[in-house]
């Protein structure tokens, strides 16, 4: 079965058809969502009732489109918020880990960085609730014993970026330590030869070498961060990010603003996946 | 010429200090947390702050029918759903892999990426549109004559199934696409020259061959769909017995932290029992398989 054995026909033809079902299954939820963010009708349901703006831009009685939404619009600032944290926090660490892995020798590294992987096969609940419970024993221990109260350790912003920090690190780990290993040394040794100090040649070559894998993983963790539900939905407190915020309007029954919501979601992560694909082919 | 001149003692220093922050991000995040959670599930309220130690949360969980038969269901499910996600992916990735080339073929491994982009609720809420009663696929039944009244198909097994399915097809498709890609057309070629018929061959060379590829893919849609939360929610509804539902339900509504951290114990001993067999089973390193 493969291109050079002749195939008859009609077996040809059913494949075909096989993997175009498959792409109407990948796309028909998304474009769903898509399509009823513009139907005339308090439910993102059939019949269609004529193409309308008002789920993105009214401001009636009847209708609050996104852009009047106070809750959508909050959410969205915080989840930004807890993104760039995250994100910053976790592209560091993993610049870092990087350059141990790719360039030192020590005793227990392949023990280090299986430990380092952990969180690949950890699920995101459990991650959440062993970081909730954690920190709230720090908490507690603080506050019964000497009095301190620890408010930022109670479920809140700092426990969810702490919370997707655990596993974004690895995986901007892995992306980062790619590019490292692909690197010629002997253009930082270029660098100290011609009087560069240690620390001058990593910054000014080596650097900006890997700034295409930095930037590509910075936009990997940045969307992962602003899309995670299952993590945050364990750490979170009075402050909803945005999918937490969503989660609850859904279960309260859905209108065509999440309809909205979700396409600009949709299209903005598009965006930044498309993005760091060209960051990282480009370098 | 890969020297350096730093003296061994200032080399140490410096890679303790580069460890640092990966000792103390392993340590606070991700250790500790863990060596606590354990702890926690093995103790018993006795008062306030006042704790000893107890099996009771685990003797619980296998007592009450509730707590294991939902913790089987979501195993059962699961591993019902990685079976299916490798038999709709797999002729798609020999598809990709095999039959196009070129353009056409980047073009579509990368719409076969583009679902894992959205986030997991708006592809979630995508299936509750398509599926509840007034969704698109009823209306389409009712339209066409195939039903006379409205069709309600969330809310049951199967509707977790395709939510779960579309959730992790991606990282089935992907290693699949891989390995495949790396078997040498003129081994397919020989095998069928040689009197091979679709399924011998398939049997005998392009099975253990993608071996590594169905190993690791099953392997994450696997944990993935035990850890998942919000797909069995949604298209599950109130029945859906899921087990991540369960711990969140004695953390967050009835704030039993104890037996909350005994059934996160559980989950995470079934998701590492599965990744570390399927390890053993190919012979393949953690390391190695997640790179």
């Amino acid at each position: 079965m493969i291109a050079t054995l002749p195939l008859t026909r009609r077996f040809r033809w059913t494949y075909a058809a096989y993997v175009l079902v498959f792409f109407v299954y990948l796309a028909a939820p998304l474009l769903v969502v898509g399509v009823f963010a513009f139907n005339d009708s308090r439910f993102p349901a059939l019949p269609w009732q004529g193409f309308t703006l008002d789920w993105f831009i009214a401001n009636t009685p009847e209708r609050t489109g996104l852009i009047h939404d106070r809750g959508i619009i909050r959410s969205v600032g915080v989840s930004a918020l807890v993104a760039g944290c995250v994100t910053f926090l976790a592209v560091t660490l993993a610049t870092l880990n990087a350059f141990l892995f790719e360039r030192c020798q020590f005793p227990g590294k392949n023990l280090l960085f299986i430990l380092m992987l952990l969180p690949l096969v950890i699920p995101g609940v459990i991650l959440g609730i062993s970081i909730l419970i954690f920190a709230s024993r720090i908490a507690n221990y603080f506050d019964f014993n000497h009095d301190i109260l620890l408010d930022m350790l109670r479920p809140g912003l700092l426990l969810v970026v702490l919370g997707q920090f655990a596993f974004l690190s690895t995986i901007a780990t892995l992306v980062i330590s790619a590019r490292l290993r692909t690197f010629d040394v002997q253009l930082e040794e270029a660098a100290r030869n011609l009087g560069a100090s240690p620390l001058t040649a990593v910054l000014t070559v080596t650097l900006p070498f890997l700034a295409p894998a930095m930037i590509g993983a910075g936009l990997i963790c940045f969307l992962m961060s602003f899309e995670n539900f299952n993590t945050t939905l364990m750490l979170v407190g009075s402050d909803a990010t945005l999918t937490i915020t969503l989660f609850s309007r859904l279960r309260e029954g859905a209108t065509p603003v999440l309809n909205a919501v979700s396409l600009l979601l949709m299209l903005g992560s598009m965006l930044l996946a498309l993005l760091a694909v060209r960051v990282q082919k480009r370098a | 010429m890969r020297s350096s001149t730093a003296p061994a003692s200032g080399l140490r220093l410096g890679v303790f200090l580069l460890m640092l922050p990966l000792l103390l991000w392993l340590l606070l995040l991700i250790l500790l947390p863990h060596v606590d959670m354990v702890l926690v599930s093995l103790r018993e309220r006795i008062g306030f702050a006042e704790h000893r130690f107890s099996w009771m949360h685990y003797e619980l969980f296998f007592t009450e029918s509730l707590y294991w038969r939902t913790f089987l269901r979501t195993a059962l499910i699961s591993i019902f759903t990685t079976v299916l996600t490798l038999v709709i992916a797999f002729p798609v990735a020999w598809y990709i892999a095999k039959l196009v080339r070129g353009r056409r073929r980047t073009l579509l491994f990368l719409a076969c990426l583009v679902p894992f982009w959205v986030s997991e609720l708006v592809r979630t809420y995508g299936w509750m549109i398509l599926l509840r009663e007034s969704g698109v696929i009823s209306g389409l039944l009712q339209w066409s004559g195939l039903a006379a009244e409205p069709v309600e198909m969330l809310y049951n097994d199967v509707a977790i199934m395709v939510g779960l399915v579309y959730a992790s097809i991606l990282f089935m498709l992907v290693p699949l696409v891989t390995t495949l890609d790396s078997l040498d057309d003129s081994l397919v070629e020989a095998a069928y020259d040689l009197g091979g018929n679709h399924l011998s061959v398939a049997r005998h060379i392009v099975i253990p061959h993608a071996m590594p590829g169905i190993v690791s893919g099953s392997i994450v849609v696997f944990m993935l769909s035990v850890g998942n939360y919000l797909t069995p929610v949604l298209l599950g509804g109130k029945d859906s017995m899921w087990f991540t539902e369960q711990i969140f339900t004695q953390f967050i509504t009835r704030f039993n932290w104890e037996q909350g951290a005994a059934f996160g114990v559980l989950l995470l001993v079934l998701s590492s029992l599965i990744v570390w067999s399927g390890l053993k089973l190919t012979r393949q390193s953690f390391a190695e398989t997640m790179r």
